[in-house]
C-alpha cells in the first residue's frame, strides 16, 4: 500500500504541473487572475512530491522486499541509516529525490516571491512546472521507483560497500539540492525573458536563490571530495573523474553567476549576460544530471543498446536547454542594456571574473564530453584525466584566484582609489613566499610553487576590503564576501603543498617493523581479525611517532559478504601541520604486510578553505535576506556601501 | 563608453572566451587524452612508447607474480588473441584476481606496460566502463559469427 499511495502522489503531482503550466498559458491569453491559484498548485505540489519521497524513504527503512528497488539496493542486515540511506543511492531513488527538491523549490518560489513583477513571478512558475513534468515524466515512464517485485524476494541484494558511509548520507542530498535550486535561477531567467522584465528588482530576487545553490553545491563538492579521499583510499582529493566534473561544471557557472547578478542587482548593468548564465548554471545541472544518470559513461554502447533512461533524458535536456536558448536569441538582443562603465572599474574586473570561470567551464566541458563524442563516432576510446585539466584549466584558476585579490577593490562604474598602493603589502607577501620557496624547496613544480605564491599574495589581498573602511560596519554580505576569498586562498595552500610536499611510502612489513614517511616513524604492531555489522574485517596496529608522543592508527580491510567485496578503510590521523594516511594491504607469503603511507603536509586546508568558501556564502545569504525583509534601512544603505 | 559600444565589447569578449576555451581545450586534449587499447593492439603496434595509455584485458591465469619487495607484481593481461606483460608496484584493487578483468593505466616501456593504476570489478555489478564494452562486443562478434 505504502508504495502504491508514494505513486500515486507522483501522479497527482504531475497532473497538478500540467494544471500549472495550463494557468500559466492562460495568463498569457487572457485577463484571468491565476497567480493565486498557481501559488496554491505549486504548494500543493511540493507537498505531493514530499509525499512521495517519504513513501519510498519508508519501505525502505522497512526493508520492503515486495518493491523492486529495495530488493536490488538493499538488505536487511544493513545498519538501519544506510537503509534509509539507500533509498537515494540508486538511480530511480535519486531521480525521485531529484524531482521532490524540484517541485518543493517551485513552492517556495510561489510561497515567498514578492520582489519579482507578477507577471515575471507567473512564467517563472510555468517554466518549473514544464521542467518538473519532463522529470516526473521519465520517473512515470521511464524510472518508477516504486514498481512492485512479484513474488515479493526473501532479501535484498545489497548496496556497494562503498557507498554505506556516513557520507553517502549527506553527499548526493547537499548536492542535488544545490543542482536543483539552480533550477528557480533558470526559470525566473525564462520567466523574465518572456515578460523582459530583466532588471535589478530581478536580480535581487534571483540572488538569495544562487547564493544559496551556490553554498550548497560548495558544501556537496568539498564533502565529495572529502568522502573519496578518505574512502578510495589512493590519498587524492579530486580526480577529474566525470562524475566530479558533473558537480563542479554547475558550480563554475553558478560562481559566475553569482558575481555577474551583484553587477545587475546594483548597477542595472549585464542584464542579457547575467540571464545566459542563469540559463547555463541550470542546464549544466541538468548535464551533469544526465552524465551520471544515464549510465553513458559506464559505456557509450550500453548507452545505445539500451537507450530508453539515457535518450529521455538526453531529449530533456535538449528540448530544455534548446528552448531556453532560443528564447535567449529572440529576446537577449532586445534587453536594453543598463547603466555604463569605465574600462577600470568593478564592472570590468567582474567581466573578466566571468570569462575566465565561462573558460574553465568550458575546458572542463569539453574535456569531460570528448571522449563520449569520439567513442560515438569512431568507436575509439580514450580517458582524459589530471593530466589534461591540472595544465590546461590550472594556470587559467591560477590567474584568476590573483584577479580574485584586485577586483573587490575596485570601484563601480569608475576607479578612483589607488589601488595598486593598497595592494602594497600583499605583493611584498607574495614575494616573500616565492623566495621562501625557492630557498627551502627549489626542487618543486612550477604550479604548486605559484600556487604559494598566489595563495599569499590572495590571502593579504582578500582582506583587503574590510581593512579599508571600519569593518564592524560593513555590511554581513561584504565579510561573506572576504571570508569566500580568503577560503580561496586557504583551500590553494593546501592544494599547493599537498603537490609539493607529500611523501609516500609504499612497502612490506612484518609485525614488529617499522617504516618511514616523511618526519613520521610508523611501526606495525599487529593485524588482527575483527568485526562490524555487517561485514568481517582485518584491523593493523600502526603506532606513528616523530619525536614527540605517539599515536595509533588502525586501517582496516572489510569484507562484505552481500554482496561479496572487500574495501580498505584508511586510517588517517589529523595533526596542526598536516594528515598521516595509512593503507592496509595484502599479506605477504613470508608474513607481511602491504601497508601505503602518506605524510600529507597542509592537506586538511583544502577541505577548511571549501568550508570556509561555503561559510562566506552563508553569511551573505543572510546579509542579504535580512535586507529583503528590512527594505527600507537597505535602500538607505545601498547609496553609501561601495562593497557588495 | 556607450551602451551601444559596451554592448558589442562585451559580445565580443564573451566570443573571445569561448573561442579560447576552444582552442585551449583543442591544444591540451591533443596529446593528453589517454587511449584505450588491447594486447593485441598494442602487438600490432598502435601505442606509441612512453605515451600514457589504458591497457584492459583479463587477468591471466597463473600470471601474478610477487617481486621480493613484496610491493610489486608482475602479470599477464590477455584479450584472447595476444597477451601483454604488465609491471604494477602499488596495492592492487579489492578484486583483482587471476581470471577476471582488469583495466591497467600508465605507459608501454620497452615492451613491458607499467601501469600507475588499476581498475578492477568493483563488485559484482560494477565493470570498468572499457570492460563492458570489450564483453559487449564479444558478444556482439559471436553474433555475427553465428
Amino acid at each position: 500500500m505504502i508504495a502504491e499511495a508514494g505513486l500515486a502522489a507522483l501522479w497527482l503531482a504531475a497532473g497538478l504541473a500540467a494544471y500549472q503550466l495550463v494557468l500559466m498559458l492562460l495568463a498569457l491569453r487572457t485577463d484571468v487572475e491565476v497567480v493565486r491559484p498557481m501559488r496554491a498548485v505549486a504548494v500543493v505540489q511540493g507537498a505531493l512530491t514530499m509525499i512521495a519521497f517519504a513513501m519510498l524513504l519508508l519501505v525502505f527503512a522497512r526493508s520492503d522486499m515486495s518493491v523492486a528497488l529495495v530488493f536490488e539496493n538493499s538488505h536487511s542486515a544493513k545498519p538501519f541509516i544506510y537503509k534509509v540511506a539507500g533509498a537515494w543511492g540508486n538511480h530511480e531513488g535519486s531521480m525521485l529525490m531529484w524531482v521532490t527538491i524540484l517541485a518543493v523549490a517551485g513552492a517556495l518560489l510561489a510561497l515567498f516571491s514578492r520582489r519579482t513583477g507578477e507577471r515575471t513571478l507567473i512564467a517563472a512558475l510555468g517554466s518549473q512546472a514544464l521542467l518538473a513534468l519532463g522529470f516526473y515524466a521519465f520517473l512515470l515512464i521511464a524510472s518508477n521507483p516504486f514498481a512492485r517485485l512479484s513474488p515479493a524476494a526473501p532479501d535484498g541484494q545489497g548496496l556497494n560497500p562503498l557507498l554505506q558511509d556516513p557520507g553517502l548520507a549527506f553527499h548526493p542530498p547537499t548536492l542535488y539540492l544545490g543542482y536543483v535550486g539552480l533550477s528557480v535561477a533558470f526559470s525566473l531567467a525564462v520567466g523574465a525573458l518572456l515578460t523582459g522584465e530583466v532588471d535589478s528588482r530581478l536580480a535581487r530576487a534571483m540572488r538569495p536563490w544562487v547564493l544559496g545553490a551556490w553554498i550548497l553545491l560548495t558544501l556537496g563538492i568539498t564533502a565529495g571530495s572529502y568522502w573519496a579521499y578518505y574512502e578510495l583510499g589512493w590519498g587524492g582529493y579530486w580526480f577529474w573523474d566525470p562524475v566530479e566534473n558533473a558537480s563542479l561544471m554547475p558550480w563554475l557557472a553558478a560562481t559566475a553567476l553569482l558575481h555577474s547578478i551583484n553587477v545587475l542587482a546594483s548597477r542595472g548593468a549585464l542584464k542579457a549576460w547575467t540571464m545566459m548564465l542563469a540559463v547555463i548554471a541550470f542546464s549544466m545541472s541538468m548535464v551533469g544530471t544526465f552524465l551520471v544518470r544515464s549510465g553513458i559513461l559506464t559505456s557509450v554502447h550500453a548507452f545505445a543498446i539500451d537507450p530508453e533512461r539515457g535518450t529521455f533524458l538526453l531529449a530533456l535536456l535538449a528540448i530544455y536547454v534548446g528552448a531556453a536558448f532560443t528564447l535567449f536569441a529572440l529576446r537577449g538582443a532586445t534587453l536594453k542594456e543598463g547603466a555604463p562603465f569605465e574600462l577600470v572599474s568593478r564592472e570590468t574586473g567582474l567581466v573578466i571574473n566571468n570569462l575566465l570561470l565561462s573558460v574553465i567551464l568550458g575546458i572542463v566541458f569539453l574535456g569531460t564530453l570528448y571522449p563520449l563524442f569520439v567513442e560515438a563516432i569512431s568507436g575509439e576510446k580514450l580517458s582524459v584525466g589530471a593530466p589534461y585539466f591540472n595544465s590546461v584549466a590550472g594556470p587559467l584558476a591560477l590567474f584568476l584566484a590573483v584577479l580574485v585579490g584586485i577586483g573587490p577593490l575596485l570601484s563601480w562604474r569608475r576607479e578612483r582609489r589607488r589601488v595598486f598602493g593598497l595592494l602594497k603589502v600583499p605583493a611584498l607577501l607574495a614575494a616573500t613566499a616565492l623566495a621562501i620557496t625557492i630557498i627551502l624547496a627549489p626542487g618543486i613544480g612550477i604550479l604548486p610553487r605559484l600556487g604559494l605564491t598566489i595563495a599569499a599574495f590572495l590571502a593579504a589581498a582578500s582582506v583587503l576590503p574590510l581593512v579599508v573602511r571600519n569593518p564592524l560596519r560593513a555590511p554581513l554580505a561584504t565579510w561573506g564576501m572576504v571570508i569566500a576569498h580568503f577560503g580561496i586562498a586557504v583551500a590553494l595552500i593546501g592544494m599547493a603543498a599537498n603537490a609539493a610536499f607529500s611523501a609516500e611510502t609504499l612497502a612490506i612489513a612484518k609485525p614488529g617493523e617499522t617504516l618511514n614517511v616523511g618526519p613520521w616513524f610508523v611501526q606495525l604492531k599487529d593485524v588482527t581479525p575483527t568485526a562490524g555489522k555487517n561485514y568481517t574485517a582485518l584491523e593493523a596496529e600502526l603506532r606513528a611517532s616523530r619525536g614527540d608522543g605517539m599515536i595509533v592508527l588502525n586501517p582496516q580491510t572489510h569484507y562484505y559478504s552481500d554482496p561479496p567485496t572487500e574495501t580498505n578503510e584508511s586510517a588517517i590521523r589529523t595533526v596542526w601541520n598536516g594528515q598521516l594516511y595509512t593503507v592496509l594491504g595484502r599479506s605477504d607469503p613470508s608474513g607481511g604486510w602491504q601497508l601505503r603511507l602518506w605524510w600529507k603536509p597542509f592537506v586538511t586546508l583544502i577541505w577548511a578553505g571549501g568550508a570556509l568558501i561555503a561559510f562566506g556564502g552563508a553569511l551573505a545569504l543572510l546579509g542579504r535576506l535580512w535586507r529583503i525583509r528590512r527594505p527600507r534601512r537597505a535602500r538607505g544603505e545601498w547609496h553609501r556601501k561601495g562593497y557588495a | 563608453m556607450k551602451p551601444k559600444n559596451q554592448r558589442l565589447v562585451l559580445v565580443s569578449a564573451a566570443l573571445v572566451a569561448v573561442l579560447a576555451a576552444v582552442l585551449l581545450a583543442m591544444w591540451g586534449l591533443r596529446d593528453r587524452a589517454s587511449y584505450f587499447y588491447t594486447p593485441a593492439d598494442i602487438l600490432a603496434g598502435k601505442a606509441a612508447d612512453g605515451q600514457p595509455a589504458r591497457l584492459g584485458g583479463m587477468v591471466e591465469k597463473g600470471s601474478i607474480q610477487h617481486e621480493p619487495d613484496g610491493v610489486t607484481i608482475r602479470f599477464v593481461v590477455t584479450d584472447g588473441k595476444a597477451a601483454m606483460p604488465v609491471v604494477f608496484r602499488g596495492i592492487p584493487p579489492d578484486l583483482f584476481r587471476e581470471g577476471s578483468g582488469a583495466v591497467a593505466e600508465g605507459r608501454l616501456q620497452n615492451g613491458v606496460f607499467v601501469a600507475e593504476t588499476i581498475l578492477a570489478k568493483h563488485d559484482e555489478r560494477y565493470m570498468p566502463p572499457e570492460l563492458g564494452n570489450l564483453a559487449a562486443e564479444h558478444k556482439a562478434g559471436k553474433t555475427l559469427a553465428r
